[in-house]
């Protein structure tokens, strides 16, 4: 007796072949995380002096600067959601799914499996080498748990914006090619530096429409700040509009991708 | 176009159209049908329209016009339908070169519905019967041609399903895997029944597997019907005489326009048509006897499918896609 599966076992079963293929895939797990780890070390060394400047505020860099690998980190899971989705396109296993009685909806939000378990693995990582360097929590341990959430939201929506950029593009190459520009958003915002200390005019302007601003100033609150509900509603409420207008246009480009009738 | 007596096809098509932007009719309003339980192999070159017709009829393509029925399923209207009727191994591969073979069986088994119990069961009855027993927990990415044409086969196979689509399922295959395949389809359709269709440019593979040929030419099917009416079609067989001295070419076209238009071939060699069949042999051999025409070699040959692609579309198929 054959049945058909309902959307959220589908989404578990596309999902779980996701998360196997990245967790099998080394590389796509340790190089990602350790890139924005180097950059960590090298800017919470180099840098460290900003807390010199008058209105900086806290004393230690590194918990400043702790939000910037999590957001980094985001980045990648993106392009290693977007590439995997890209390699189903070229190699025909999304039409081999597409054969089954699977819904469109699942094949999209299951193929972001993987990128769900690279999120989890990241944000714990980053955590524990906050903690390992000193990184103490003003929002004491409630904040920890936000904070792997925010994190964890984050580099779902990334992964959002992957698997559009798959669907759009088709090509792993391509969005390679387009990963540079990602990290310009990262390197335009609040990364480095709060927005009301940052000297150049044009740069604080564009850090200030800059959304990458807001999810490091969220995750960033729940260290130096403690309970700061309005960095916390901003970070969530991006990484949220990330995801849905992502997921919106992906449906669209998957329809366009996949016209089974 | 339906059989009298038969019972309806499992596939059937009528005035198919494909058309891509910016592009000619990759598929120009074909007419077929394939009976349950037949081998439809569909011949043709590179680029023919034989790969956008199978992604219509699995319902991966929606076509231009036309209509079509798989299984009893409107292909446009019943699309859900339809994939629950077939298995479909498309012309790469798809695999997940992460995946073991067996991880593959059970994700295709689980998003088919087969209930847990079954699955694993299925699995390993399906990997057995395609020989990649021993393979099952091995990466995809280590297996061969062979390994992962014969595991698209078993994923296929996964809700048994009543109609087989293979496109150009042996294509960079060696000759022993290429075998191998051949024995388990026809043995899925004479043993089990199921309809089969198939895509090759292999004249070989289309001789040896299917009941009923399809040439499909420009996205026009330009022939059709069992290898034996395709190839009787063309008639009598052909000689080829090849002499000892490559100048004697001309007197050897002479002597052979006897029998029918001589048509020279290089190096002396002349090929003629013999209206009367092979019966006729003795007679050229009686007549270079005695005209003393040393003669280097002298071949009979039948008519091939390749004669027939020859008569049907004024080219070979072998290079006739490039």
């Amino acid at each position: 007796m054959i049945r058909e599966r309902s959307l959220l076992e589908q989404i578990g079963v596309v999902a779980r072949r996701s998360a196997v293929a990245t967790y099998r895939q080394r590389a796509l797990l340790v190089f990602p995380m350790v890139f924005p780890l180097i950059l960590f070390a090298i800017n919470g060394s180099a840098l460290s002096k900003a807390t010199e400047i008058p209105g900086f505020p806290t004393s230690s860099y590194r918990a400043f600067l702790i939000a910037m690998p999590f957001v980094q980190g985001a980045m990648f899971v993106s392009i290693s959601a977007g590439t995997s989705l890209a390699r189903d396109i070229e190699t025909g296993f999304l039409n081999r799914l597409a054969l089954t009685p699977l819904r469109s909806e699942a094949m999209l939000v299951g193929q972001l499996g993987g990128a769900f378990v690279l999120g989890c693995v990241q944000a714990v990582v980053y955590l524990l080498v906050g903690f390992a360097t000193g990184v103490g929590f003003a929002s004491g341990a409630g904040g920890v748990l936000v904070l792997l959430l925010l994190s964890i939201a984050i580099s779902f929506a990334f992964a959002c914006l992957g698997g559009l950029l798959a669907l759009r593009l088709g090509s792993g190459e391509a969005i390679q090619g387009i990963f540079p520009l990602l990290f310009v958003t990262l390197f335009l915002s609040s990364s480095t530096l709060p927005r009301n200390l940052i000297k150049a005019e044009w740069f604080r302007e564009v850090a200030t429409y800059n959304p990458v601003s807001y999810l490091l100033e969220g995750l960033r609150s729940l260290v130096i700040t403690g309970w700061d509900a309005q960095a916390l509603e901003l970070a969530f409420g991006f990484a949220l509009l990330l995801a849905v207008i992502s997921l919106a246009l992906s449906g669209t480009a998957m329809k366009s991708r996949l016209v089974r009738t | 176009m339906r059989f009298m007596n038969d019972p309806p096809a499992a596939i059937e098509v009528h005035k198919l159209v494909r058309e891509f932007r910016k592009g000619p009719r990759a598929v120009d309003e074909i007419d077929l049908a394939v009976r349950t339980g037949e081998i439809y192999g569909f011949l043709g070159p590179n680029g023919a329209g034989k790969s956008t017709t199978v992604l219509m009829l699995t319902t991966l393509l929606p076509p231009t016009s036309g209509y079509a029925t798989v299984g009893g399923y409107d292909i446009v209207r019943e699309g859900a339908r339809v994939r629950a009727a077939i298995g479909a191994a498309l012309q790469e591969a798809a695999l997940d070169v992460i995946l073991t073979g067996r991880e593959h069986l059970m994700l295709q088994a689980t998003l088919q519905g087969i209930p847990a119990k079954q699955r694993r069961v299925r699995a390993q009855a399906l990997l057995e019967r395609v020989g990649l027993a021993e393979a099952a927990d091995r990466r995809v990415g280590g297996y061969s041609g062979g390994m992962k044409r014969r595991l698209d086969l078993a994923l296929a196979l996964v809700h048994e399903p009543r109609i087989l689509f293979l496109d150009e399922p042996t294509t960079g295959l060696d000759l022993q895997s290429r075998a191998a395949l051949w024995d388990e389809v026809a043995r899925l359709a004479h043993d089990e029944g199921m309809t089969v269709f198939l895509t090759t440019q292999y004249l070989e593979e289309a001789d040896a597997l299917a009941d009923r040929i399809g040439i499909i030419d420009h996205g026009k099917i330009v022939a059709e019907g069992t290898p034996a009416q395709l190839k009787a079609e063309i008639g009598s067989p052909s000689v080829e005489v090849t002499p000892v001295d490559p100048n004697a070419g001309g007197t050897l076209a002479e002597l052979l326009s006897g029998f029918g238009a001589p048509q020279r071939n290089g190096r002396g060699s002349v090929t003629v048509q013999l209206p009367g069949g092979e019966a006729e042999l003795a007679e050229i051999v009686r007549l270079l006897d005695s005209r003393q025409l040393r003669v280097e070699s002298l071949q009979l040959h039948q008519p091939s499918l390749d004669d027939v692609f020859l008569a049907k579309t004024g080219r070979k198929l072998e290079g006739a896609g490039r």
